[in-house]
């Protein structure tokens, strides 16, 4: 019962995050300079002006805005987001294309910075103190104030010009047909933005694992464990672990956000051809239904991020199975 | 009992100290003395009950002869165990197989740990742990809940059993009763008073000194972070003329079944002790003697820190 409950409540908050963002993006586009005719047609059109004004009626951009959303929202919901200007194609098809690549390129990047910045901030805090602590704790704050774009240039200066190990960008090698690409090609091009993102998330998650073991090294029950005989390898694998892995998880599923916005910046460095760089694009050609089709689409991803992370912490945690789903 | 059993002590305990560096206002460090020049010795087949009023240091005892004081911790002193000096490395051997600890609340149980796998811990059995658990009137449900499933009482018991399962030498014992109702407390401390008889020493921190009378051979009465009298059981049983600090007799005056009352005053804080004798400032009988510094000494077949004391 509560997990019906609960679920149909996380459903519920959902539609209401997808309305509230939509809303807001199409206040943002109309309230923009962004004029979709100049945009569609070319500043430099010869277009007479009759025949603009006949694509704009033609369009309902002449309706007011109320109206206009009313419109699109309709569409939406029969599963028409409109069509992008810049790659002449539907939105739903754009981002349904490019998405599993940012999936990609997104689960890899959370899967580094999370299995890296545990194990990191694990040694960190058995060492306290120590020059190995230091360092991580210094080159994690490093990592925390670098911008993904500037890593993401270096990443490229160092280890394809300079060394050559990898390739120069894009998601495939660019003299193979689309059925020659193996698994191999599609990891090889994927490393370096995936290294690039998760260095948004792997100083975090080091330096929380490493406060939050701390904290629990100098528990009751820890000392508890350790006047009972076990040693510190008895202490880390059966007291440490077990307590610091659910706050570190969860703290790991919230990061999706983080990652989301990074795809921005990596994917458009590394000219990935993912959701990032189609939404950087999507913003220099003003095209609209494109921009508020990612928007939703990021919305719904990192809710599902954070539902996901509840749900999974209500499970494991005891503590929360015995008194129900908690949000 | 406590006089006719002599011989090496199990545990020796001899000018401990312990101050915690702690940051004031600022840059300014200052150590904070929480215990100071305590000497206890806990001998085979006898029960050592310390107590004292909350905030006496009792806890920093048991945690220190554990060895797991927290890193800000300067210790000084001796501690002996059968005549060895307890160093890091013979605790670790220790630990968990001679010496036990029953620690103080619930909160020393993992929260995500089955409290069966708890009090197995790394060196017990299952059957052990079953074994213990029925004595102690758990049952065998109780292995599978986890500790914020416990009621109070039970959590006690499954503490109580994570001593008992290793077979140990030496107990320490930090305020094992509270949450159990007075058949259970009973029990308990009869528990202990068999393992005594059957050669063990119990370190028995209490501020329930009822209970303890019942079955500990020696009171050690701490103030402020030290003892000011040693002394067999059956003085305090006696009355206030049996003891020999002025503590002591104001302690006992303050227990319901006497006079119940108090006596004017606090407990002074670590960081702002006086010189001298420590309970000078409360003491009805203070003279110029008591600034100066104070030490044990014997009296009567016990031991006293008072320059008065008779």
């Amino acid at each position: 019962m509560n997990r019906v409950k609960y679920i149909g409540s996380a459903a519920l908050r959902m539609l209401l995050l997808v309305a509230a963002v939509s809303v807001l993006s199409f206040i943002l586009v109309a309230a923009s300079p962004v004029d979709p005719l100049t945009a569609y047609v070319g500043a430099e059109s010869t277009l007479s002006p009759a025949a603009k004004a006949q694509i704009a009626e033609h369009w309902g951009l002449d309706e007011p805005p109320v109206t206009r959303f009313l419109t699109w929202a309709g569409n939406t919901l029969h599963g028409d987001l409109g069509t992008s200007i810049t790659y002449n194609l539907p939105v739903g098809k754009v981002i349904f294309s490019r998405f599993w690549y940012s999936l990609a390129l997104i689960l890899a990047a959370w899967v580094l910075s999370g299995v890296l910045g545990f194990i990191a901030g694990i040694f960190a805090a058995i060492y306290k103190g120590s020059v190995w602590d230091k360092c991580l704790k210094a080159f994690c704050l490093v990592l925390q104030s670098a911008p993904v774009f500037w890593f993401g240039l270096l990443m490229l200066t160092v280890f394809s010009v300079l060394l050559g190990w990898f390739p120069l960008g894009q998601a495939a090698p660019m003299d193979k047909l689309e059925a020659d690409v193996t698994i191999w090609d599609r990891l090889y091009h994927l490393a370096l933005p995936a290294i690039t993102l998760s260095i948004l998330g792997i100083g975090k998650i080091a330096l929380y694992t490493r406060q939050k073991l701390i904290e629990i090294m100098n528990s009751d029950y820890f000392l508890f464990a350790k006047a009972r005989g076990e040693s510190m390898k008895q202490l880390i694998l059966r007291h440490g672990l077990r307590n610091v892995s659910l706050p570190a998880i969860t703290l790991q599923f919230a990061s999706f956000s983080e990652l989301f916005g990074g795809i921005a910046l990596a994917e458009t460095v590394f000219s990935y051809p993912g959701l990032g760089s189609a939404i950087t694009a999507a913003a220099l050609n003003a095209d609209a239904p494109l921009l508020i089709g990612i928007a939703i689409f990021s919305a719904i991803f990192v809710f599902a991020g954070n539902f996901i992370a509840n749900v999974l912490y209500s499970i494991v945690d005891p503590r929360l199975k015995e008194g129900g789903y908690r949000a | 009992m406590a006089n006719d059993k002599k011989g090496q002590p199990l545990l020796e305990v001899e000018g401990l100290t312990i101050s915690f560096n702690r940051y004031d206002r600022g840059w300014n460090k200052v150590d904070l003395e929480v215990i100071h020049f305590l000497d206890i010795e806990v001998f085979p087949g006898e029960i050592l009950a310390v107590v004292g009023s909350s905030g006496s240091g009792k806890s920093l005892l048991a945690h220190s002869v554990l060895g797991i004081l927290p890193g800000n911790a300067n210790i000084s002193g001796t501690m002996k165990y059968k005549g060895k000096t307890l160093t890091e490395k013979l605790r670790k051997k220790l630990r968990g197989h001679e010496i036990a600890f029953i620690p103080q609340s619930v909160d020393f149980l993992d929260p995500l740990m089955k409290v069966g796998a708890q009090a197995k811990g790394v060196k017990g059995t299952d059957e052990q742990m079953r074994r213990v658990f029925k004595r102690y009137g758990l049952d065998e449900k109780t292995a599978d809940l986890y500790p914020f499933q416990l009621s109070g009482g039970m959590a006690r018991r499954v503490l109580i059993s994570t001593a008992v399962m290793q077979e140990p030498e030496l107990i320490v014992a930090d305020e094992p009763t509270p949450g159990l109702d007075l058949t259970m407390a009973m029990e308990t401390l009869t528990h202990f008073r068999e393992f005594a008889d059957e050669g063990g020493g119990v370190l028995l921190i209490t501020h329930d000194i009822d209970l303890a009378l019942g079955v500990a051979d020696r009171i050690a009465v701490f103030y402020a972070g030290t003892t000011v009298e040693v002394c067999a059981a059956r003085d305090f049983q006696q009355g206030k003329d049996a003891l020999r600090h002025p503590y002591s007799k104001a302690f006992l005056d303050a227990l319901p079944q006497n006079d119940f009352r108090p006596i004017g005053g606090t407990q002074p804080y670590a960081g702002n002790l006086p010189e001298g004798c420590l309970f000078a400032d409360r003491c009805p009988q203070r003279t110029e003697a008591c600034g100066q510094d104070v030490p044990m000494r014997d009296l009567r077949g016990g031991k006293v820190r008072c320059a008065h004391a008779t």
